[in-house]
């Protein structure tokens, strides 16, 4: 609430200093507007930018650095039975003290209550010295860039070399992501890896993650051999495949040889609505009525069927990820020049013939391609496995079992209440690591298909 | 020798225009087949399609009605537990749900063990006591007095009512004791049961009863979570558009955002997840399950989505836009704030609702960054704890209560619902403002 308050005034001043900042450089030119070098609003722009980006800079180091500044503070402040306590209970009770001060849990202890009052009044102060702050720099920027105007200023130059700027770094946020993705995985993986030998993670065939809570309890070490999870990630985005790539191509060899454009139009958007739904929806839809539907089929026919089998999750996936094969080799498909048509029709070959010898050789680097990208879809969708694939590690092939993913393992290691220095919650982030790597080199071998071997026509 | 001459065996006597004649038969038919192979696989797809939006409108349904039971409470103060308090804090604390015990007592006076007591108070939800404390809220002098109200019945009740589980007394595995089954009939033949529209679906929060169970919290969240993408990957995505299609020069550090950003559309959302996890909770001390950091992880996983929609916006302006507004002394920045990003933002925007529409119906990142939480208060700002739609379809779908399977469903509907308003949205202004230069 605070902080919105000090955001609005910044923003009120912010734009007053543009209206101070056109009214000066009006009163500056006189009646001679075209003395002039920029335009009078962008003095304005200058002003409102000296303005507002010092003070907003000020406020946004103060939001990035107010916890681990509190934590200093407070830790190095705590009453003296709180200070003396292990460094585990030490972030437990920090936490509780957080709790307390900001958003009134009742407090455990009286000592507990006395470092929140701590916190909650060392926020405050803090909170208060970086508005004024920020009040101070903002007033000071407006002051010093009003007093700058003269008819020469080059204002206009300024203010698009600030946005440049802007826009420079806007791009950056991409390479920023991608760092931050691969540092936070790698970082915890290689905790990971201190606990657990890389060998026993990479071809170790037990996963049971379960750590015990006390020394002699039963399997208290827990195992953490992935080979069963990318067997059953493998097991599922298989039976997806095996739907989708058949049912995506044959569409889109229909869509775009064969239906008649009013056709193509109708029913083109309809199958795209397949990937526009929330992916939980299907894992809904896999639980509820596909995996019973199999459980049951299968019981009729005497075939034992888990009910949380591969094949119920593996199938709502290929649904789902029907659409990136249609739609992506339907257009390579389209791409394909009519003279190569023309020229086999001419041979006297009939339509399917045609599509069969001369179309698909044509379009085949681009199909390869969307069938990558396909399947690196089916091998990091979470929701459908996670609501419709079992938890139990098999290591099987038998489609009709319950399997696991590596999607559904980082989701339930992650999901509840979680310490960091366990290998059980750091395991999410080994696995994390390694379904980025697969997708994207099979994004990177899709995008190589495509380009190196996309035949050129003209 | 041509080569159809060759084609034919010794012992064939036909002509090569009579072998052809009789292939072209076969070759017509594998033709017909092809078609209807063709066919069919977009049959099926669309038929899977169907059964989906079939299944989950026919169990989705019935969710938007709730049952309801009326009774006669008799609001005496001594019941309240008030005696001659009227204030309002002694009515906010007062006893309804015992109020609502002895009217269905007096309602169904052969319930006498304690057992059949519990049974008869069970037909009626255990947050029926609402309905109560708004009316005497709003009018005290109700007190002392014998009213009539419709309370929301419990969720064993509704499921009855609704024809979801048996209603055949002596069968084994009903939810509902015969004894109950024999009360609700006799209240249906008094006129006593209706449904209504389910007000509260769309009203309040999460509940761990089917009955009491709303969305609104949820949809609130979305809302707050949706608001900060915006915010975030909007002004970012058009800015990277437009260095990467008007000002960036060809070089490597070009290629190399270009390459990071078609990667980080095909990296898997739960991925992002873990970014979230590790860097907003763990390394910068954000709170947990809020709509904050939800929505931050939510506009890098749609960031890349907007840049490529917004450069292919940029893209389809042509030139001579640019050089005309060059011509008469733009700057290089007002050619492209003046001219060329005003006609492009019909597809830039395009872009931005499609990548909400994605947004909206993320769950995996979402969870890793502990959204799944059980919240009961509707989030006041994006900082409290709050769900969003999709987690809550995620939530319901987990709980073994029979009801909830419909609620899930109909959750599942308003989802989509949005979903589809959205996406309409969009083709609606690609459909206005679309140019062709």
């Amino acid at each position: 609430m605070q902080l919105f308050i000090l955001t609005a005034a910044l923003l009120a001043l912010i734009s007053f200093g543009y209206g101070v900042g056109r009214r000066r450089a009006l009163a500056v030119a006189g009646p001679n507007l075209r003395s002039l070098h920029s335009l009078p609003r962008y003095h304005g722009y200058l002003v409102a930018l000296w303005c507002g980006l010092p003070a907003l800079a000020v406020v946004a180091a103060w939001l990035a650095f107010e916890p681990s500044l509190l934590h200093a503070l407070v830790i190095g402040a705590l009453p003296a039975d709180l200070a003396q306590l292990s460094d585990e209970r030490l972030a437990l009770a920090y936490n509780e003290v957080r709790n307390v001060a900001r958003y009134g849990h009742p407090a455990s202890s009286d000592s507990i209550a006395e470092a929140a009052r701590h916190y909650a009044s060392l926020r405050q102060t803090m909170f208060l010295s970086v508005a004024a702050i920020a009040v101070a720099l903002a007033v000071a920027g407006l002051a010093a860039a009003r007093a700058r105007i003269h008819a020469g200023l080059r204002a206009r130059n300024r203010v698009e070399s600030i946005v440049s700027i802007f826009l420079i770094a806007a791009s950056t946020v991409a390479i920023f992501t991608t760092i931050g993705i691969v540092l936070s995985l790698v970082f915890e993986s290689l905790r990971f890896f201190q606990m657990v030998p890389v060998t026993e993670f990479l071809f170790g065939t037990s996963w049971s993650p379960q750590m015990a809570i006390r020394e002699d309890q039963v399997g208290s070490s827990g195992s953490f051999g992935a080979v069963p999870l990318f067997a059953g990630t493998m097991l599922i985005a298989g039976i997806a495949l095996a739907v989708a790539v058949p049912l995506g191509l044959l569409a889109a060899i229909y869509m775009s040889e064969y239906a008649a454009p009013k056709f193509r139009s109708v029913v083109k958007p309809l199958l795209e609505v397949l990937a526009g739904i929330p992916t939980v929806v299907y894992g809904f839809f896999a639980a509820l009525t596909v995996a019973p539907f199999i459980r049951d089929l299968g019981a009729k026919l005497g075939l034992s069927v888990a009910s949380e089998s591969a094949l119920a999750a593996g199938l709502v996936m290929g649904i789902m990820i029907i659409p990136f094969v249609s739609s992506l080799s339907d257009d390579v498909i389209s791409a394909v020049p009519h003279s190569l048509r023309e020229g086999a029709y001419g041979l006297g070959a009939t339509k399917s013939e045609t599509i069969k010898q001369v179309v698909l050789p044509a379009a085949l680097p681009g199909i390869v391609g969307s069938i990558l990208l396909a399947a690196s879809r089916a091998i990091g969708e979470t929701m459908i496995v996670v609501m419709a694939a079992g938890l139990a590690a098999n290591l099987t092939a038998n489609p009709l079992e319950a399997v696991t993913t590596v999607t559904t393992q980082i989701v339930t290691l992650l999901v509840g209440d979680q310490e960091f220095d366990s290998p059980k919650t750091l395991a999410a982030f080994a696995l994390g690591l390694a379904l980025f790597g697969i997708t994207l080199a099979l994004n990177g071998i899709a995008l190589r298909i495509v380009n190196k071997y996309r035949e050129k026509y003209d | 020798m041509t080569e159809s001459t060759q084609l034919i065996r010794s012992s064939d006597t036909r002509t090569a225009a009579q072998i052809a004649a009789s292939h072209l038969k076969r070759r017509h038919a594998a033709e017909r087949r092809f078609k209807a192979i063709g066919l069919s696989a977009v049959v099926v797809a669309m038929t899977f399609l169907g059964l989906l939006l079939f299944t989950i409108l026919g169990n989705g349904l019935s969710a938007f009605t709730q049952t309801y039971v009326k009774l006669d409470v008799t609001l005496s103060p001594e019941l309240l537990g008030i005696g001659e308090q009227r204030t309002a804090e002694a009515l906010a604390t007062a006893d309804y749900g015992g109020v609502i015990k002895d009217a269905m007592y007096k309602r169904f006076p052969a319930a006498q063990s304690r057992a059949e007591k519990r049974e008869v108070a069970g037909l009626i939800s255990s947050g029926a006591d609402m309905a109560l404390r708004k009316a005497l809220a709003a009018n005290p002098e109700l007190i002392g007095t014998t009213q009539t109200f419709w309370l929301v019945a419990d969720d064993t009740v509704d499921m009855a009512i609704k024809g979801y589980t048996s209603r055949q007394t002596g069968q084994e595995g009903n939810r509902l004791s015969d004894k109950q089954l024999g009360w609700l009939a006799e209240l249906e033949a008094d006129g006593g049961v209706t449904r209504r529209f389910n007000s509260i679906l769309f009203s309040s929060g999460d509940s761990r009863e089917p009955e009491l169970a709303g969305l609104w919290g949820s949809v609130v969240g979305s809302v707050f979570s949706l608001l900060i993408t915006l915010a975030v990957s909007f002004p970012l995505g058009v800015a990277t558009a437009i260095y990467l299609e008007e000002f960036a020069p060809k070089n490597k550090w070009t290629d190399l955002i270009e390459v990071n950003i078609n990667n980080l559309a095909a990296v898997p959302s739960v991925v992002f997840g873990l970014l979230g996890l590790a860097v907003f909770l763990n390394f910068l001390g954000m709170p947990r399950s809020a709509p904050l950091v939800g929505g931050l992880v939510l506009a890098l996983i749609c960031l890349p989505t907007i840049i490529i929609a917004g450069r292919a916006a940029l893209k389809a302006v042509p030139p001579s836009i640019r050089e005309a507004a060059a011509g008469l002394g733009a700057s290089k920045l007002q050619v492209v704030t003046d001219h060329v990003l005003p006609l492009a933002m019909p597809g830039i925007l395009t872009g931005t609702i499609l990548g909400m529409a994605h947004a909206l119906g993320e769950t995996a990142p979402l969870l890793m960054i502990g959204m799944v939480a059980f919240i009961v208060d509707i989030p006041a700002s994006p900082l409290d704890p709050s769900a969003v739609l999709p987690v809550q379809v995620y939530l319901w779908a987990d709980s073994p209560e029979r009801a909830f399977v419909e609620r899930t469903s109909a959750a599942i509907i308003v989802l989509l619902i949005f979903l589809a308003a959205m996406n309409l949205g969009a083709i609606l202004l690609r459909k206005k403002f679309e140019r062709r230069w």
